[in-house]
């Protein structure tokens, strides 16, 4: 009895190992009949194409209110239209599901005029009540459906409910929204994709997993998410503005960037992001592939803390300004593929002000400066360094060591320092630190969103300071403040400028690079204009083969 | 047998509780506050006080991890602070795709793993064996990163006969029973999809089964020529049995055992997540999953599917010694 037990486990994995030999010569011909796995990405002709886009990591959901990771957005702009949109290529706001709005003179009431005839995916309609329901959901924590964190609602607009005071419809197509004091950034931030319109049905029937069914009045509709895989969406035939090109798009997830390099190269992936540094120049030497740009909308930048000696010294900020070879550290650490920046603002935001002259990498310059302050012969610091890669700053400890090496060159001698990231955020917002490596990407391209937030006196306190230089300058403030109150966009953008002299003048940052981040893409996709914010809705996109 | 089968499952509670508990500890020991890592750059001090006294992150330690206990005694995973979704619907979603890759690379594994051993055991020296086990000294010192990105490269960019990566092609449907797409395919006749999913299968399992493969046919050789030595090995032989026969009957049987061990190990290490092969062949499996979360300071994530997956050790472990008593009738359960 026990030996015909084992006889049959042996003549199973005999069998098995018989099967094993069968599948190798099948798998020859496996291929063939998983031609179309192949070719998934390359699609058919005419309308009907599809659009594989290859990403590192999957959405976090696809609510866009209550996200912030880059990764939903991309997907969620596709499924929901905001009520004004930016440009394709800048951050200048156009109409979107709002036809037009206007302000009133004391810069307080916004009226919106809204787009009649707009169907969301589920058959409801667009109207006055659905804007209404949205802006209610995000704002009241004590509303019904507000169901998660609505992190960009409360720092957009400063809390729950913030800023606004109240959302009324005062028509069918028509809402007046209150601020309880002007707020001239509003409109460009109700560009942004977290402030989506989503229909009032489909989040009262899927509640709390509304994440996972959107439904919006976007130019794609959702059709399948397999997490960790993929997200399926379908042209809306229905869509208000230019229809979709392509039929079918798709995000998948492919985690290792070299693995998707190698995806873009088999033609299994029509597009992808995340491109490592040193396969830029593969991409350019392939005929069958195109690298587009992203247009860099962050700053990477080397704060100096002003509460500390000798960094209160205006001449000690000025010469490292001039030690540093920015150049350098970007054909080193960014593959090239950024600018240098000058100012804290990036050069696509409205406001840059170009005329600005950046402090030359000078290093005899900046010894004299060190001289002039007391300090010929430099002196001993730290310098800190994120132990992560960020957007704006791909390589943190590579770089920080580059700007150790020039420092040393003037005679400063900089210890590096790092922490696990969440502490460096706290420890330097604690202001910690001598000088600090840090970067921001802007939200809703607006001036105010860098140099408020990373340079006004109000944001120098120590503890939970955006300004981590803590820089605290009157005359900036007043500019910066002007500015937010001020309705007229060329009043806006002159003051903008102004102060951009004025942070030129004082030094308190080493404005380091504006990185633009590289897509790689096959050579028959058309059309595909990335967007400074990161995201961008892909209804013009083609394929053409 | 019974009875041991529900003393080994009582056991469960202690080592759940201890491995929970250190998990909890060591998650607390980390530095990081979870609040400042979700919110990043742009926490303001409102939203990191709101967001820690949303996740309990106010209370001690020993609170917090009550509080877990309690929510788990009630059959509640609780739900992802990243993504608000369910914990125990996140890990059904990704545990099938872990268990399909297992259990490919498994049957890899043993099945060449197994006969290389054999093969190389009975004839010492020969160069098969030279040539497999030196196939085996690479192949359990191969890192795995480079020899996917191999693979790939090979087999889908160059020759195009395989597909990459992912579990299923777009555009081939395929219906969810088991989860896993061999058997679901099968289950419902869908040829399309069964050679679909064998074909995304295929790389990755051997990739993955790599590793076991070389341990296997290492120990399958070396606990072979022990048992060969045996003199029952010789009575077989004085008293004319085949060959194959006791090579097959009476030594291998015999030298199973130590293997069975290892493969009950490996098997465990590749159902807690391969995460290596995972990423680089875009596998959505619980591998993944689970570092994304510890990178994210998700902490009931984390929690949540350290206790499944050490639930699993524990059952594995289980069922390798019933193997172990289904082989060698001398072995007493108790």
């Amino acid at each position: 009895m026990r030996k015909r037990g084992l006889l049959f486990a042996l003549s199973l994995l005999l069998i098995l190992a018989t099967a094993l030999a069968g599948c190798g010569t099948r798998e020859t011909s496996a291929p063939n009949s998983s031609q179309p796995a192949i070719n998934e990405g390359t699609g058919n002709t005419g309308g009907d194409q599809t659009l594989v886009f290859g990403r590192g990591s999957d959405s976090v959901g696809l609510d866009p209110a209550n996200v912030t990771d880059g990764e939903s957005m991309k997907v969620t702009h596709q499924i929901y239209d905001t009520l004004v949109q930016y440009n394709d290529e800048d951050t200048t706001v156009k109409p979107a599901l709002a036809t037009e709005w206007n302000v009133s003179e004391d810069g307080k009431v916004w009226t919106f005029k809204l787009r009649e005839g707009v169907k969301f995916h589920d058959g409801t309609d667009f109207n006055a009540d659905a804007v209404v329901f949205n802006f209610q959901r995000w704002m009241d924590k004590n509303h019904p459906y507000h169901h998660g964190d609505f992190e960009y609602y409360g720092y957009m607009f400063g809390g729950y409910p913030g800023i606004i005071e109240k959302v009324e419809k005062t028509g069918p197509y028509e809402v007046n929204i209150t601020l309880k004091e002007p707020y001239a950034p509003f409109l460009q931030t109700l560009a942004m994709p977290a402030f989506a319109i989503a229909s009032p049905e489909a989040i009262k029937k899927h509640g709390q997993d509304f994440f996972k069914n959107p439904v919006g009045t976007g130019p794609f509709i959702f059709k399948e998410w397999k997490k960790d895989d993929r997200i399926v969406l379908e042209r809306n035939d229905n869509y208000w503005g230019e229809k979709a090109k392509i039929k079918t798009l798709i995000f998948r997830v492919i985690p290792d960037n070299a693995a998707r390099f190698l995806e873009l190269q088999a033609g299994t992936i029509d597009i992808m992001d995340g491109l490592n540094p040193e396969d830029v120049q593969n991409v350019k030497n392939n005929p069958d592939l195109q690298l587009i740009l992203r247009p860099s909308m962050n700053v990477g930048y080397l704060a100096m803390n002003m509460d500390k000696k000798p960094f209160d010294n205006p001449k000690v900020r000025q010469a490292i300004n001039h030690a540093i070879n920015k150049q350098a550290l970007i054909d080193a650490f960014y593959g090239g593929l950024a600018k240098p920046a000058k100012n804290p603002l990036p050069p696509t935001l409205w406001g840059y002000n170009d005329e600005i002259q950046d402090y030359e990498y000078n290093p005899e310059k900046a010894k004299a400066l060190l001289a002039e302050a007391g300090y010929p012969n430099g002196f001993q610091t730290t310098l800190w360094a994120m132990p992560n890669p960020r957007p704006y700053m791909p390589q943190p400890q590579q770089i920080a060591q580059a700007i150790a090496a020039d420092l040393a060159k003037v005679g400063i001698e900089a210890k590096i320092v790092s922490f696990e990231w969440g502490t460096y955020l706290e420890k330097t917002k604690n202001g910690e630190h001598d000088m600090a490596l840090l970067g921001w990407t802007g939200d809703n391209g607006d001036p105010d969103n860098f140099l408020y937030v990373l340079l006004d006196k109000d944001n120098a306190v120590k503890g939970s300071a955006g300004n981590i230089a803590f820089y605290r300058s009157d005359e900036l403030h007043e500019i910066l403040i002007q500015a937010q109150r001020e309705t007229d966009q060329k009043k806006r953008e002159e003051l903008y400028q102004k102060a951009q002299e004025i942070i030129h003048r004082d030094a308190p940052w080493v404005p380091l690079a504006h990185s633009t981040p590289p897509l790689a893409a096959r050579a028959y996709v058309k059309n595909y204009v990335p967007h400074p914010t990161g995201s961008e809705a892909l209804n013009k996109v083609d394929v053409q083969k | 047998m019974l009875r041991y089968i529900v003393k080994r499952l009582v056991w469960l509670i202690p080592v759940l509780i201890g491995v929970t508990f250190l998990a909890f500890l060591l998650l607390h020991l980390i530095p990081g506050d979870p609040a400042q890592v979700i919110l990043g750059e742009r926490a303001t001090p409102e939203q990191l006080e709101q967001l820690r006294e949303d996740l309990g992150l106010n209370d001690p330690f020993l609170v917090q991890y009550a509080r877990f206990l309690g929510r788990v005694l009630s059959g509640d995973l609780g739900r992802s602070i990243h993504t608000h979704e369910q914990i125990a619907v996140e890990l059904m979603e990704r545990f099938p795709a872990t268990l399909e890759l297992a259990l490919a690379a498994m049957f890899v594994a043993t099945v060449v793993g197994v006969t290389a051993g054999v093969i190389a055991a009975v004839r010492p020296h020969s160069w098969f064996d030279h040539l497999s086990m030196t196939g085996a000294l690479i192949g359990v010192s191969m890192p795995i990163f480079w020899l996917g990105l191999l693979v790939i490269w090979a087999f889908s960019v160059q020759l195009g006969w395989l597909p990459p990566s992912g579990r299923l092609s777009h555009g081939i449907q395929l219906e969810t029973i088991t989860g896993l797409h061999l058997v679901d395919s099968v289950l419902t006749a869908n040829w399309p999809a069964f050679w679909d999913s064998l074909a995304h299968l295929l790389l990755p399992a051997v990739v993955l089964g790599t590793i076991p493969m070389a341990i296997i046919a290492r120990m399958t050789r070396a606990s072979m020529l022990e048992v060969l030595e045996q003199d029952y090995i010789r009575t077989a032989r004085a008293k004319g049995l085949r060959r194959g026969a006791i090579i097959v009957r009476h030594a291998l049987k015999n030298a199973f055992l130590p293997v069975l061990t290892v493969m009950g190990l490996q098997f465990g290490a590749l159902l807690s997540g391969a995460v290596l092969t995972e990423t680089i062949f875009s596998w959505p499996g619980i591998g993944r999953y689970v570092v994304n979360a510890i990178l994210a300071r998700d902490i009931p994530v984390v929690q949540g599917s350290i206790l499944f997956i050490a639930t699993l050790f524990v059952l594995i472990n289980l069922v390798t010694d019933l193997l172990y008593k289904a082989i060698d009738p001398r072995i007493r359960l108790e």
